[in-house]
């Protein structure tokens, strides 16, 4: 297991480097001069060249990445042209928003999805079998922000004023705010990397809330994130269910599943015990496989339902031309994406011996 | 006894009739590939015949009728003292149903064009990468891994934000982050045919690389590649209207549905059929090629028992 987990973390090196080296050529491919876009159509020579001397643009482009390499190694994300924050400190704010969508959304996948799975091949070939499978592949061809915007639609207006109603905007009902942990734990000496983890974890705002056992402020952060929720996972669920359903049927023909019942197993046993923990493998792929398509569907999700996410601002720094903000956007979600990628991975090594002896 | 020519030829093309002509006979066996046909069949057909059908231009502002107007027809008991307007009237004036119909053209459009950029590029990229080996193999796929690490709309929507919104660069981009799904499966098929033994024959005989590879391994390693496809066009509909739904692809005028949808969100709230029905249509239209594309799988793969 050792050996394998270092060649996997090797590997990892390539692919990481790839990823930045990617974004920071593209990002040099875009036209137009950084200089006027930070300083404007009146900027002259001269001020050009102090601004280009000040970022390190004069430098050849093999020192312009070393640079990049070494200020995203002390963790310093650059600087957003268009309001000149640090983008590490957008990120800190907007990525827990985007990470607690698409991981509430990648449970309720998974939830709801190896369920139907599981149902769908248990009455296998009958009607319930039948709607499950025509319903997985409509889910499967429904865009997400058609979706998002029909859930909205049906929870915030066919259902006004019912005990169902959802909010179809926004992250809180306005007149509530979140106390950061920081303040409401009296954390205020904490500094560095530790400070960085509980702001971000203090982002999430039904994490917040659950740590501080703070109800009301709970529920409303739940039921705001339920439609975008339900929304990024639609597809996840369809793509779930169908791989669940096929591979458990491709279990149920082996010889021990046979056998578990000649001794006379109720089939819920057979099921549970034996049939599905071979058939999670490939189930737990699927579902990391997945956490693209819902970092993906979470940009789009987050503009139909005005949470203030990454995705969000990310549009946003598209329309403002603000590279060095969108760079850093996309190398931290791809980033997100390879380390999930890792652990599912790793896990699935775990779980399969097969897999680490290759 | 030696068969004669005669013989032999006619009996090469009825083994390789009856291979497609079966291929086809199992795509028709399953209910849902037939679905799937006979919905693109009749979206083709809408598409095809747009200006025929449309009963109004789909871009120029309607002066004479108020915007949201809602649908009115005439076999539904639309009175004859107002203009029939089947999908109604869109936020800008203009009859939704005509903008629908150019729709489905663009969107068919959309589809096939970004799916043969990209599986002509893979193919080529993934056929010459498994075929020559070595260190341009491992060059090339490595460059697929990375981009393949990146989540598939995540790099679309950075590649637009780089060449500049808009419909082609949309395309582009979508075209560009398909093409490591198309290469690795081109590149497994070709490994896996490369060493069979017609084509080490064809070695011994001395036909060049690329005749062997474009004439010889390519045709044989196409099925899978078909079957992508396919389900690409699905995939890539939905990426397009996502980026013109977000203002990076399509842009208005334009009679495109992801746009169309974004142009009525604001309309959720008193027209909300002008968001249903393009939104339908895109879902039908994925719904078509992944149905067809599945039936696809079932028929071209020989080892299914049947």
């Amino acid at each position: 297991m050792l050996s394998f987990l270092a060649r996997r973390l090797l590997l990892l090196i390539p692919v990481l480097f790839g990823i930045l080296f990617i974004t920071f050529a593209l990002a040099r491919m875009i036209p137009g001069d950084p200089c006027i876009m930070a300083l404007g159509e009146r900027a002259t020579a001269e001020q050009c060249f102090q601004y280009r001397e000040r970022f390190g643009l004069n430098d050849s482009i093999p020192v312009q990445f070393a640079h990049y390499l070494g200020n995203l190694a002390q963790g310093n994300l650059g600087n957003s042209l268009r309001t000149s924050e640090a983008v590490g400190d957008v990120v800190l704010l907007r990525l827990p928003m985007t990470v607690e969508l698409a991981f509430t959304a990648m449970l309720i996948a998974s939830i709801v999805g190896i369920t139907l799975g599981i149902i769908s091949a248990y009455w296998n070939n009958s009607p319930i079998d039948v709607m499950t499978m025509m319903g997985a592949n409509l889910g499967v061809s429904m865009p997400v922000f058609f979706s998002g915007l029909m859930l909205a639609y049906f929870f915030a207006i066919v259902l006004l004023d019912t005990p169902l109603w959802l909010p179809p905007s926004g992250r809180l009902t306005s007149g509530i705010t979140l106390t950061p942990l920081v303040e409401t734990f009296h954390w205020q000496n904490l500094s560095g990397a530790p400070l960085v983890v509980v702001t971000f974890i203090s982002n999430m705002a039904t994490i917040n809330s659950l740590i501080s056992g703070d109800w009301p402020v709970f529920w409303d952060a739940l039921r705001h994130l339920i439609l975008p929720a339900v929304t990024v996972g639609s597809i996840s669920t369809a793509i779930i269910a169908r791989m669940t359903r096929s591979s458990l049927l491709d279990v149920m023909g082996l010889d021990y599943i046979r056998t578990a019942r000649a001794k006379g197993l109720r089939e819920q046993l057979v099921i549970f015990r034996h049939a599905l923990r071979n058939a999670m493998l490939p189930i737990i792929t699927i579902v990391g496989l997945q956490l693209g398509h819902l970092l993906g569907g979470a940009i789009l999700t987050e503009t139909i339902f005005g949470l203030p996410g990454v995705g969000q601002i990310m549009v946003d720094s598209i329309y403002a031309r603000d590279y060095p903000a969108l760079q850093a956007f996309v190398v931290v979600i791809a980033v997100i994406f390879v380390m999930v990628n890792l652990i599912v991975d790793i896990s699935y090594a775990y779980l399969d011996p097969r897999i680490r002896l290759q | 006894m030696e068969p004669d020519n005669a013989t032999v030829s006619s009996v090469a093309t009825q083994t390789r009739r009856n291979l497609w002509l079966d291929a086809l006979r199992h795509l028709l066996e399953k209910r849902s590939a037939v679905v799937g046909l006979s919905m693109l069949i009749g979206l083709a057909a809408i598409a095809l015949l747009a200006p025929a059908l449309a009963t109004h231009d789909p871009i120029q502002p309607l002066s004479d009728i108020k915007r949201n107007t809602p649908p009115c027809i005439r076999l539904l008991g639309c009175p004859d003292s107002q203009p029939q307007h089947i999908f109604g009237i869109d936020g800008n004036n203009r009859d939704f149903f005509s903008r629908m119909l150019y729709g489905a053209r663009l969107s068919l459009i959309i589809g096939f064009a970004t799916v043969s950029l990209a599986l002509t590029v893979g193919t080529l990229l993934g056929a010459v990468s498994g075929y020559v080996g070595g260190w341009i193999d491992n060059v090339i796929m490595r460059i697929m891994d990375v981009m393949l690490a990146f989540p598939f709309l995540l790099l679309a929507i950075f590649l637009v934000a780089v060449l500049g919104p808009g419909l082609i660069n949309a395309l582009l981009a979508i075209s560009i982050v398909s093409i490591p799904g198309y290469a690795r499966i081109a590149r497994a098929s070709v490994v896996s045919v490369k060493e069979m033994d017609y084509v080490t024959a064809d070695r011994a005989l001395g036909v060049s690389p690329a005749r062997i590879l474009f004439r010889r391994i390519l045709p044989n390693a196409m099925t899978p590649l078909i079957v992508q496809g396919t389900l690409g066009i699905g995939t890539a509909i939905i990426s397009a209207a996502a980026l013109s739904f977000l203002g990076l692809g399509a842009q208005p005028p334009t009679p495109e549905w992801g746009i169309m949808l974004a142009e009525e969100r604001n309309n959720l709230f008193n027209a909300p059929h002008l968001l249903f029905i393009p939104g339908v249509a895109i879902t039908l239209t994925v719904l078509g090629f992944n149905l067809l594309g599945d039936g696809l799988r079932d028929a071209l793969d020989p080892r299914l028992n049947r």
